[in-house]
């Protein structure tokens, strides 16, 4: 065959953007949550346990001090080394996982403190064994229970925001994305397998997801975008985690004034609007 | 009550889906059963809410039956009937969204996945919420979303107990995020409906996976399931694809999940009914 004249750019050579950030937010150096918390914390004391299966590795969960205010952190956490990888289930929660955060976000409202999360998981693991502890219940009870803590909520998706299994930390008063980071309803591999019949078209399914930080902004269904250091946040971490602290202090500060009441009803608000493209 | 009033009769506009699992197994006035292998008669089967009268096997009904099912004297009024999603993500897969939406719409006579309504459960005033598997797997996007937050808002409204039947493979992969974050809104409502102490029934029908399951299905004050419903949060197939060995047999099925305590109770079809009014009798007397 002659090529047209005009003719598309092979894929290979020039990504499609969507794609780009799909490799970034999973790029082999890109920070994980533990190397935001080290470099955003101090006295970050971890809490193990759901208090009736076990501990789950793929969510770290814990006391900390934001600038100097106590608050509780839990985040998704991935491995950077093939052991690490394993121990932490590839980012991929279990069941108990979800409940360990949900018993330490009841420890926050108790004692009046915020909660931050980091969200960075390809999705909730898909095994017989989360399967038969209720891994659906699990995220199911973590959306509702979210929605009714009466302390202000930070979410901040760092990498991939891997459907349910991220949203189950994500019900915040403020969500925010990393530039590159990706939030999706069904990863582009599955996607392209449902639609294309061929995972190997997963980075057509990538732009036809919108699953940007910048297209889940224009859609409103994220607060806003942190930007990352040219090249992506794996270039520099620390740069990263202080564009990210600048954000966080501001939001914070935004919602330190509000009574318990007006940060559940400003969450409520918030998602109730969600997605309204409907006629 | 004036909300009460007969849906409009649609019998002249419902031809039968050209791809619908019952035409496969239709033959004519006879159809066999694939639980016990046996020649039923359909109209018999029809009668019985699609339970087999040999074996007793549920096949899928539609959220139309379902209502009949379900309400006194098969009398509901429906709300949002003609909400439809604006495909927001221009989203493309072997065909344009929006044409699969409408040919949806015309194999269906449905706006979208679900159908919102008022009605009596033995005498008791309720909103309901019913989903169609048929209208692209059943999958939850916008106007589901949309359609069960206004529900969980009538109820607190009018003080009435809330009943979803979930029939659903998830979330709606061509509404992206947007359907995604529909688990949240919807999370977020059943807390509010929880904190102003009414009734939320979830009935669980084959299939109800992915997205639904991991939030409205699995919040009911009470979770029941129809007998040998698919019901888990991740698909079999992408488990078997996960570990890389088979599945057990029965695994997620109503039965398992009543096993491993995820479900109160696995209520057969005809008597769902009964079940719901018992209950919501205990609940609110
Ligand atoms: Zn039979």
């Amino acid at each position: 065959m002659t090529p047209e004249p005009n003719a598309e750019p092979a894929p290979a050579a020039e990504p499609h953007p969507a794609w780009r950030r799909v490799q970034l937010a999973r790029h082999p150096k890109r920070p994980h949550s533990l190397d935001y918390i080290e470099r955003l914390f101090t006295d970050f004391q971890e809490l193990h346990g759901d208090r009736s299966f076990g501990d789950d590795p793929a969510i770290v969960a814990g006391m900390a001090r934001f600038e100097g205010r106590p608050v509780m952190v839990i985040a998704e956490q991935k491995g950077r080394d093939t052991k690490q990888k394993v121990y932490r289930n590839f980012g991929m929660p279990k069941p108990e996982g979800y409940r360990k955060a949900l018993r330490v976000m009841q420890i926050a409202a108790k004692f009046n403190r915020a909660v931050l999360t980091f969200l960075d998981t390809p999705g909730a693991y898909p095994g017989i064994d989360a399967e038969e502890r209720g891994q659906a219940e699990a995220i199911a009870r973590n959306l509702r229970e979210m929605a009714r803590l009466p302390v202000p909520v930070l979410v901040t998706c760092i990498g991939e925001g891997g459907s349910g299994g991220a949203l189950a930390l994500g019900v915040g008063n403020i969500v925010l994305m990393l530039e590159n980071a990706v939030y999706s309803v069904i990863s582009p591999e599955s996607c392209a397998a449902i639609i294309y019949r061929d995972s190997g078209k997963a980075e057509q399914a990538a732009a036809a997801l919108r699953l940007t930080a910048q297209d889940l902004h224009g859609l409103g269904l994220i607060d806003a975008i942190v930007p990352e250091p040219e090249g992506g946040a794996q270039e520099d971490p620390a740069g990263a985690a202080e564009m990210l602290r600048q954000h966080l202090r501001c939001r914070l500060e935004e919602l330190s004034g509000r009574t318990p009441r007006q940060l559940v009803d400003h969450r409520y608000a918030k998602f109730r609007r969600m997605g309204n493209f409907f006629a | 009550m004036s909300w009460f009033k007969r849906d409009k009769p649609a019998g002249d506009k419902l031809p039968k889906l050209e791809n619908g699992e019952r035409r496969v197994r239709t033959e004519g006035l006879w159809q066999k059963c694939e639980g016990c292998r046996q020649i039923i008669w359909k109209k018999e089967l029809e009668a019985n809410f699609n339970v087999c009268p040999k074996c007793g096997i549920h096949t899928r009904i539609d959220a139309v039956t379902r209502l009949k099912l379900l309400l006194d004297g098969g009398e509901y009024e429906q709300f949002d009937a003609d909400l439809s999603s604006s495909d927001p993500l221009g989203f493309v897969d072997s065909k344009p969204y929006h044409e699969r939406l409408k040919g949806m719409q015309q194999a269906t006579n449905l706006s979208d996945a679900m159908i919102s309504a008022a009605g009596r459960l033995e005498g008791r005033p309720i909103q309901i919420c019913s989903m169609e598997v048929r209208f692209i797997g059943g999958s939850m996007g916008s106007v589901v979303g949309e359609k069960i937050a206004r529900s969980i808002e009538r109820a607190m409204q009018h003080r009435m107990p809330l009943v979803i039947v979930s029939a659903s493979g998830g979330a709606r992969m061509q509404e992206g995020a947007i359907s995604l974050m529909q688990m949240a809104k919807i999370s977020s409502a059943l807390m509010r409906l929880d904190e102003a102490r009414l009734p939320f029934i979830s009935v669980l029908t084959d299939p109800t996976t992915g997205g639904v399951t991991a939030s409205y299905a699995m919040l009911g004050d009470l979770n029941i399931a129809e007998p040998g419903a698919l019901i888990g949060f991740a698909g079999p197939r992408v488990i078997e694809q996960t570990i890389r060995q088979k599945l057990p047999e029965g695994f997620q099925r109503s039965e398992f999940l009543l096993k491993h305590g995820m479900l109160d109770a696995v209520v057969p079809r005809l008597e769902l009914k009964s079940y719901i009014a018992t209950a919501l009798k205990f609940f609110v007397a």
